[in-house]
């Protein structure tokens, strides 16, 4: 993973927390920002990175199915092997890996991605089974210079320490939005409870989401 | 994970027809219809199951929430529980199903699992889960590691000296307080099933959970007309406050007039081998006043069969605590 431009970064730090410097939040933030970035970014030059080893693993199974997936607004033909799940194939075939593995048994929520708006454990889903669905993963909810009011508010508010569960608390944020969910703290809690972080960044996640409901709701026409 | 063919059904008749040419539709079947795939998925990765056909069910015309002419309610197989616990005529007829829909899982899990899925989830049980040990659920006959071994979770109604694996499902409780029906489409036509005869105790047979047979498609479940002037709740007990299966839990759904229990029905969760109605309990109950001293002999009643392992009789006063305050819950004044 290459290191993002500073000139880029800076200004959306600044903007989000006027953190110092010099400090370890500082330093975080940007590792954060270095994964939203990565996650974000485009999808050939890591195509192009990949070696002669790398790509005999991923040679085509002698069960492999023709299988058209809608992935972020974009259309992609593969043929993959039937017992591919979702979270493997926009990693491994799409090399959209902001995604990630944590448990892969549905127990972690590290995986969480939107189909048709509503969030679910791509860990339990077979690829080929969402052939007529619109595949949401945190890389298309925002981009670097354009980052989705969730995406900002986890970063304003230090919402995350490795990052490793990350895009799976954003895709279930994002989700949760549209969800019937109180308004108390608590609430947001119950309805995030199929995320977990290790690091225990919890108490900044539920202030990053309700930062983002607060907004919304001052924003909407009286 | 074994490998295996993907097809997706069309029809009702498609897929009870596809289905039909398996050998079992219990543990070991061959050929499995897939719908969330939150239970399935996660045992073929275990090769706890291992069908060699998957027939996709999630295309089918079975996501429908309707009202019934009686006052009741029809409930297509693949609603979703999401879509199910935020339903308002669940939400407002049938409290209890709402809550312990919402106490299950995660959101995630909630948004896929579906209806029929549910009634068909497999046991948490971690020796069914691991193919390294013996199970008699998973593989007849090489016997039963959970009663040796550890069976804090494992159930204490319904056992067998081969299995004490518990049934996992909250809503399967609640469906069971409610007396739901199951219907079914199969190679000999349609058949509806009360919930109370659905799933089977494991006797000497733990691989036989549900009355399924191969090519059985639940096409929809019903639930009565909710009785007039009833409450209803959920109420579960676990190691975490969310995101955790019950240790114990109670579904209820009591009418009472002027202190007075005229109608009760209950079920337990986290304790039986199947989603656990207590006959027992709402007999205790039925034309009594609403005390704890009343509640407490309906506990005793419901708990009176109770088997313990080496690490679950804890269960016993913690399954009566939780449904005598659920029906505290359920009879205060509003």
């Amino acid at each position: 993973m290459s290191p993002p431009n500073e000139s880029d970064e800076k200004p959306e730090i600044k903007s989000h927390g006027g953190l110092g410097e010099s400090t370890r939040r500082t330093f975080l933030s940007r590792l954060g920002m270095a994964g939203l970035m990565a996650s974000a970014g485009s999808i050939s030059p890591a195509l192009g990175e990949r070696s002669g080893k790398e790509q005999s693993l991923l040679s085509e199974s002698k069960d492999a199915i023709p299988v058209t997936l809608r992935v972020n607004g974009k259309k992609y033909d593969l043929r993959i092997d039937p017992r591919t799940t979702l979270l493997d194939c926009v990693r491994e075939h799409l090399h959209l890996t902001g995604s990630k593995k944590g448990c892969d048994h549905g127990q972690c929520g590290a995986c969480t991605v939107q189909i048709n708006g509503r969030r679910v454990n791509s860990c339990l889903c077979f690829a080929a089974m969402y052939q007529d669905d619109d595949i949401t993963t945190i890389e298309g909810l925002g981009q670097p210079e354009n980052l989705h009011a969730m995406q900002a508010a986890f970063v304003a508010h230090d919402a995350y320490q490795c990052g490793y569960c990350t895009s799976g608390q954003i895709m279930s944020a994002v989700a949760l939005l549209k969800e019937p969910c109180g308004p108390d703290d608590a609430e947001v809690k119950e309805f995030m409870s199929g995320n977990i972080c290790r690091c225990g960044a919890y108490q900044n996640i539920v202030s990053a989401i309700q930062s983002v409901r607060q907004n919304a709701k001052t924003q909407k026409p009286a | 994970m074994k490998t295996f063919e993907l097809t997706r059904a069309h029809d009702n008749t498609q897929a009870v027809s596809a289905a039909a040419k398996a050998t079992t539709a219990q543990q070991g079947a061959e050929i499995r219809f897939i719908a969330g795939g939150t239970t399935l998925i996660d045992l073929m990765k275990l090769n706890v199951e291992t069908p060699q056909k998957l027939i996709d069910v999630n295309h089918l015309p079975l996501n429908k929430i309707d009202n019934l002419p009686d006052g009741g309610l029809t409930i297509g197989a693949m609603v979703r529980n999401s879509d199910l616990a935020y339903h308002p005529v669940v939400r407002k007829n049938y409290a209890v199903l709402s809550e312990a829909l919402l106490s299950g899982a995660s959101a995630q899990l909630r948004n896929m699992a579906t209806t029929a899925g549910n009634l068909l989830q497999r046991t948490r049980c971690m020796y069914f889960r691991d193919t390294a040990t013996p199970c008699n659920k998973r593989e007849p006959g090489s016997g039963c590691a959970a009663i040796t071994g550890v069976n804090r979770t494992l159930a204490i109604l319904g056992t067998s000296e081969h299995c004490i694996a518990t049934n996992p499902s909250d809503m399967n409780i609640a469906l069971a307080a409610l007396e739901a029906t199951i219907h079914v489409r199969g190679t000999r036509g349609e058949r509806s099933i009360p919930i109370a005869d659905f799933h089977l105790l494991p006797g000497n047979t733990p691989q036989r959970e549900t009355v399924l047979e191969p090519g059985d498609l639940i096409t929809h479940v019903t639930l009565p007309p909710p009785a007039p002037g009833n409450r209803s709740l959920y109420l579960k007990l676990r190691d975490r406050a969310s995101y955790e299966f019950a240790l114990a839990s109670a579904a209820v759904v009591v009418t009472a007039a002027g202190g007075k229990i005229t109608r009760a029905r209950v079920a337990l969760g986290g304790v039986g081998t199947k989603p656990w109605r207590s006959t027992e309990a709402e007999a205790e109950l039925t034309n009594q006043a609403a005390t704890e001293a009343i509640f407490q002999k309906a506990a005793n009643a419901a708990l009176r069969d109770a088997k313990l392992q080496s690490q679950n009789g804890f269960k016993v006063e913690l399954a009566k605590r939780c449904l005598v305050h659920a029906l505290k819950l359920v009879t205060q004044p509003a």
